[in-house]
């Protein structure tokens, strides 16, 4: 396919902007075909789904995806019952089972596990997150929901909202940006859990970027908000956390002065950090954005079908 | 004997290292494992430079650099000069440059990493001004003092 030279899915970083527009063509395509027309594209192949790390959506999604283009999914849904337990290492795992399947779906806690795996893999490698690395099809779905939402990302107004310290579906978002003109990134954080500097400095040039503390602050400009929870475990200080963990916890009392079309994104699982009352509202687009993972993981599996590596 | 000769022991065959940033030296010396050298190592440290001010100095005995250990001193001594002494005559000299991929020559920082857990060479990107160095496995970017001790 034109545009999309990629062997393997590991990180949002590999993709240019020509990718990115092929991967979000190809996922509008395929959520306008039929389940009945797309069923035989992975007809006759085998798609190992190897999930060393547990995951719901991600997981189940990428199985969905599996289904409906006709493949046949083997693997695991937790290390305990791989050989990995018995302490094969992750290059021999995935040297012996990119044999038996013809592409790899995988979720890691090792950070880089996925580019290893795409090095010894015969097959190719999806990346469903490793660790506090990557996890590109969710970056991807991601732009797809922003793209059908507002018919463009060029010139998006976007505020990242809570961990942009650690989450690294905001740090994945930054570099993907970056590929795209004239986008207005508000990063809203308190200051401990601030974007880090490196990115900011890789990302410098092609973003027009904002740093705030107070969600009042850009609220009026943005066209989205990403919001992303604030993660217990990431605090040294429980007395910290206590103090943080409610700063930013969004309903209707605080989104009021949003400009028309406004739009809420959450990667999913909410914890606490958007209140149920928003569910139902016109803005919460976080259900949809869940969705579009079918179409996204449909999308690429059809791409990297029959890759040569 | 001369002042000069008191500062620089001169080398009948090995490497004079030359024009390396203040500070480098004894890293260089872990780096490259000398101080287990049989023969002898002199090094001059923040002595004066016309050219940089001042510099630290390395005279090597009997040592010829590996690519790999050129890479290694490319890293944190980029623009320092290598010269290569044969029978008390300079046979060759060069400019030390960065190393445009680092393979096995830094250890990652982080512990999650997959070369910390599996036993897998290093690979890492250089960018320049400032010089950074990131991980082709793990994303992780290291920078300044990072990189310097992170050379394995």
């Amino acid at each position: 396919m034109v545009g999309f030279n990629l062997r393997d899915i590991v990180s949002i970083s590999d993709f240019s902007r020509k990718d990115i527009e092929a991967v979000l063509a190809k996922a509008a395509d395929m959520e306008k075909t039929p389940k009945s027309k797309k069923d035989t594209i992975l007809k006759d192949k085998n798609v190992a789904v190897l999930f060393f790390e547990p995951s719901t959506r991600t997981r189940l999604s990428f199985e969905t995806a599996v289904n409906n283009l006709g493949g046949s999914v083997i693997g695991f849904a937790d290390a305990g019952v791989s050989s990995t337990k018995k302490g094969e290492s992750l290059s021999h795992t995935i040297k012996v089972i990119s044999g038996y399947a013809d592409m790899i779906v995988m979720r890691h806690s090792v950070e880089g596990a996925a580019r290893r795996a795409a090095e010894v893999s015969k097959k190719p490698v999806i990346n469903g997150g490793d660790g506090a690395n990557q996890h590109p099809t969710q970056t991807l779905l991601d732009l797809y929901t922003i793209k059908k939402q507002f018919k463009k990302i060029d010139g998006i107004n976007i505020g990242l909202l809570g961990d942009l310290k650690y989450g690294r579906t905001v740090h994945s978002l930054m570099y993907a940006f970056a590929n795209f003109k004239n986008v207005k990134v508000y990063c809203i954080a308190p200051d401990s859990l601030k974007m880090p500097k490196n990115i900011i400095e890789d990302t410098a040039g092609n973003i027009e970027m904002k740093e705030t503390s107070k969600l009042e602050e850009f609220l009026p400009e943005l066209d989205v908000l990403y919001a992303t929870r604030i993660q217990k475990e990431r605090f040294v200080d429980e007395f910290e956390y206590e103090q943080i963990k409610n700063v930013f916890i969004l309903g209707k009392d605080n989104l009021k002065n949003v400009k028309k079309g406004f739009r809420l994104m959450h990667p999913l699982p909410i914890v606490n950090e958007i209140k149920t009352e928003l569910d139902g509202s016109e803005m919460a687009l976080y259900f949809e954005q869940a969705e579009n993972g079918i179409p996204v993981r449909e999308a690429l599996l059809a791409m990297l079908k029959g890759v040569k590596k | 004997m001369n002042k000069d000769d008191i500062r620089l022991t001169p080398i009948s065959n090995g490497t004079v290292l030359d024009h390396l940033p203040v500070g480098t030296a004894l890293r260089i010396i872990e780096i490259l494992g000398l101080e287990k050298a049989e023969d002898a190592v002199t090094v001059a440290i923040n002595t004066e430079s016309k050219s940089l001010g001042r510099k630290d100095l390395m005279f090597i005995e009997g040592k010829a650099l590996t690519k790999e250990e050129i890479d290694k001193i490319g890293l944190i001594a980029e623009n320092g000069t290598m010269n290569i002494i044969e029978k008390k005559e300079v046979k060759k000299k060069e400019k030390i440059s960065l190393p445009k991929q680092a393979s096995g020559l830094i250890k990652c920082v982080n512990p999650k990493c997959i070369t910390n857990i599996e036993s897998l060479p290093t690979k890492f990107t250089l960018t320049q001004n400032p010089l950074k160095a990131k991980c082709q496995y793990c994303e992780k970017t290291i920078s300044g003092e990072e990189i310097f001790k992170a050379i394995q």
